[in-house]
């Protein structure tokens, strides 16, 4: 790795982190591409950590990564769980009038 | 340009080029498939920094496992998706804007990053750098050094990442389960405890007469 530095893995990580943000705004109406939007947005977050880790000599931060890998499987099977039943009593997945607990 | 540097930049730009094709694909098929791809090239990049376990992990998790959950529930719910992107053109100035803020803000502040190098840097778990694994095959390479310390010192967060997808895996049956009318099904029980006289009844039939 001649001139790649952690700063390279640092950028690439904070581009992949505005997309996903980016894309939670861009597609309100659509919670698949929201849930997915998050995933990149774990994604980035555990290139973060990998290259900490990797670039200071210590396993802590990969171990941490580690953990959010078990959370965003977790996140991912629940909120499509979530999907599935909500789309099961509605008939859409239109989330601007997801208003069931209000009513 | 050396073969890392060059492996950097190819893993990068597909790895970004196709997170921006998951938010702006029309088809959320598409958009799962360039996850998909954005993931692997992901696993690149951990192989690069050296994290090989972790590259693997990636692959096997989130590949194998997330991106078809997704894919799935995308094939399954019967919803009319370019009617959902409208509103797309409409919020891009503000979800644009706010983004490219904050690529820069995050870019500024790492682009400068480094670690202090006078400092005495305390490592509680020093890892094994690919020279290192290289020189001393023998030695313990990255899984090992990962193994070494995740069932040692932090065993307690690895039983709590168990209970953490254990709840998710009960959470997720008990959210889309659901009991249909009118299938049938066999209950033992009832088969056990059936007894001989609601089974059989004796009729006398007389001769010539048969069963009404």
């Amino acid at each position: 790795m001649a001139d790649i530095g952690l700063g390279h893995y640092l950028s690439v990580a904070a581009i992949l982190f505005s997309i996903g943000m980016a894309g939670i705004f861009l597609n309100r109406k659509n919670v698949i591409v929201i849930l997915m939007s998050i995933e990149l947005m774990l994604l980035a977050v555990n290139i973060n950590l990998v290259a900490f880790s990797q670039f200071l000599g210590d396993l802590t931060g990969q171990v941490f990564a580690f953990m959010v890998l078990t959370v965003a499987a977790a996140e991912a099977a629940v909120g499509l769980a979530i999907l599935v039943a909500y789309f099961r009593n509605r008939g859409d997945i239109a989330v601007e009038d997801a208003n069931l607990m209000k009513n | 340009m050396s073969i890392a540097e060059f492996a950097f930049y190819v893993f990068a730009g597909v790895a970004i080029l196709s997170a921006v094709m998951v938010v702006a694909s029309k088809n959320p098929v598409h958009s799962v498939l360039f996850l998909i791809s954005a993931f692997i090239a992901a696993a690149g990049l951990f192989v690069l920094m050296g994290a090989e376990y972790l590259a693997m992990l990636l692959i096997v998790v989130y590949v194998g496992a997330v991106a078809v959950l997704f894919l799935f529930v995308v094939m399954m719910l019967d919803v009319n998706f370019v009617e959902m992107k409208q509103g797309f053109l409409q919020y891009l100035p503000i979800g644009g804007a706010l983004a490219l803020v904050v690529v820069f803000e995050l870019i500024l502040v790492v682009s400068v990053w480094a670690f202090p190098s006078d400092a005495e840097l305390a490592l509680a778990h020093p890892s094994p750098t690919a020279a290192e694994t290289v020189a001393n095959p023998d030695g313990p390479n990255n899984i090992e050094a990962l193994g070494l310390i995740l069932y040692t010192d932090y065993v307690h967060y690895f039983q709590i990442a168990g209970v953490v997808l254990l709840v998710a895996m009960i959470g997720a049956i008990i959210l889309t389960f659901r009991t249909r009318e009118g299938v049938k099904t066999q209950d033992p029980a009832k088969q056990v405890a059936r007894r001989r006289e609601e089974g059989v009844e004796l009729i006398d039939i007389k001769p010539g007469q048969g069963l009404s």
